[in-house]
């Protein structure tokens, strides 16, 4: 079954983050990206810019609505995000665990709805 | 020709024994447990009609499974459209075909379901529930009245999460040994569920939740005999056997509460708790002592009053203490409080109260302000326990533990 591993953390406090803090991070990240390809099961995945970033589209009435900024107003914003390919939750539970986004925020693990 | 009623009966003698099995089998291998239930409801529906008339099969299990089998299948093919469908499906036919076809056992993965129910991922509140539903087949009906619920909202509660079983891919099996301690834990939890919401009926009065009394102690043997080397599993069964032991002793003629200190031990069950005692002595010789061992025992130390007249105090606060250090319930903490009275007198087991005020949770909870009453009338402070009384029973559902809480009261006037 395929998972998607959503990566939720508080952005301000990445932000004021020290240097050393943001390369230990980045190693972390390095390291379980690798970890996920050694065992096969990665289907994807990808960094995101910072929310203020983001841009939510909305049509209503035939007309398209723009606004600036992410679609929740919340603390801990998605920042990224792994597509893997596991037998089950179980599987795919402790593969999020593993995550350097399980120990600076949380991890959300959502089923791919298979077609 | 089988007259309907030996069909009848057979069809659910074979429920009765082999329903949970038979769902286990069928939803370990499609990972559908909605799905499972339909279909194997819709063999005995097919076994109602066709038994009459070219016998009972000589091995309903069997046949059960076989005709259960095709409904799943076919309802697979239906929900599943695409092309990965069709191996996967031809698969699972193909196991359960095996396993309908050979002479041996259909092999019991039970236990692998009930640990689906109880896994993390699902909502606490509805694995107790779900265990009663898969493994035993009752309604939603029965479920939701034990759990005071309406049986739609259960209904919904429990389709909720075999959904969330089948489409986040919660796996069937029985975990590793790292996690299984852990995962064990709500296994065990759910069936004290279910055991308690069935003891909450002391008098045995309504049929369901007595039942749910009887399966909880059922479901306890089923685990206990697939875990014998885990001594929890085995230390829960030992409580809800301690338990069932004093269901007569609570309730006088009358139909009047009777606690606990006031039982007569006569009207214990005997070979219950010898049996209780004797599975407590297998658990705490496994080595890894655990929450229900440690209230198995409590239980234990009060029933030692059958041979010396007198509950074991000093033994049972030992035992709360150690409680305490794992569960850090306010309920121990209480337990706790009126085994201190008893050790080291009313004052003392006061003071304990009184370290607990704090805690929001029991200004709503009745036993905290019965213990409260009870200490107070022994300590001579009379209109603080009567207040303590009268919030014990304003808090009381149970018309007979109410009417209990009002003499006590009285009595406190006519001192």
């Amino acid at each position: 079954m395929k998972y998607l591993l959503l990566i939720y953390g508080n952005e301000a406090a990445m932000q004021s983050a020290s240097k050393s803090d943001v390369d230990q991070m980045h190693a972390a990240y390095m390291a379980y990206t690798d970890a996920l390809q050694k065992a096969g099961v990665i289907a994807g995945g990808e960094r995101l810019h910072r929310s203020t970033a983001a841009t939510t589209v909305r049509v209503a009435d035939g007309k398209t609505k723009v606004l600036d900024g992410p679609y929740a107003e919340t603390k801990e914003q998605l920042g990224g995000f792994y597509m893997i390919d596991v037998p089950d939750l179980d599987a795919a539970l402790s593969w999020a665990a593993r995550c350097p986004g399980a120990s600076y925020g949380v991890m959300e693990v959502r089923p791919i709805w298979a077609m | 020709m089988p007259r309907e009623n030996d069909v009848r009966e057979t069809a659910e003698a074979v429920a009765r024994r082999s329903y949970g099995k038979l769902v286990a089998f069928l939803a370990a291998r499609s990972g559908d447990v909605a799905a499972a239930e339909d279909a194997l409801s819709e063999a005995f529906a097919a076994a109602l009609t066709d038994w009459p008339a070219g016998g009972i099969p000589a091995s309903p299990e069997a046949w059960l499974m076989t005709v259960a089998r095709r409904r799943i299948i076919d309802a697979g093919r239906r929900r599943r459209s695409g092309t990965d469908a069709a191996p996967h499906l031809h698969l699972i036919a193909e196991e359960i075909e095996a396993a309908a076809a050979s002479q041996t056992d259909i092999p019991d993965d039970r236990l692998a379901l009930m640990f689906a129910c109880a896994h993390p991922a699902i909502d606490p509140n509805v694995r107790a529930p779900l265990i009663l539903q898969c493994i035993l087949g009752l309604d939603a009906a029965a479920i939701g009245s034990a759990f005071l619920m309406s049986p739609a909202t259960m209904s919904q509660r429990l389709v909720r999460a075999k959904n969330k079983i089948r489409q986040a891919g919660i796996p069937l099996r029985v975990p590793e040994r790292g996690d299984l301690r852990e995962r064990l834990d709500s296994v065990l939890e759910g069936i004290y569920a279910a055991f308690a919401e069935g003891w909450t009926d002391p008098a045995g009065t309504e049929i369901r939740r007595r039942d749910l009394a009887e399966e909880g102690i059922w479901l306890g043997r089923l685990v206990a005999s697939l875990l014998p080397e885990e001594p929890e599993a085995i230390g829960l069964l030992a409580l809800m056997l301690h338990a069932e032991a004093r269901r007569g002793a609570r309730r006088d003629a009358q139909g009047e509460y009777v606690p606990l200190a006031e039982q007569d031990p006569a009207l214990w069950n005997t070979p219950s708790i010898e049996e209780a005692e004797a599975l407590l002595h297998r658990a705490g010789a496994l080595g890894a002592l655990g929450r229900f061992q440690l209230e198995a025992a409590v239980q234990s130390a009060h029933v030692v009053r059958r041979r010396t007249g007198a509950a074991d105090w000093v033994a049972i606060e030992r035992l709360y203490d150690a409680l305490l250090a794992i569960t850090r319930s306010p309920v121990v903490a209480i337990n706790r409080a009126i085994a201190v009275a008893e050790t080291r007198g009313a004052a003392a087991g006061l003071a304990e109260l009184d370290a607990l005020a704090d805690d929001a949770r029991l200004a709503q909870y009745q036993p905290y302000w019965a213990a409260r009453a009870g200490l107070l009338a022994r300590t001579g402070e009379a209109a603080a326990a009567d207040d303590a009384y009268q919030r014990a029973i304003g808090l009381e559902a149970d018309p007979a533990v109410r009417r209990f809480l009002q003499r006590r009261r009285k009595e406190l006037g006519a001192r």
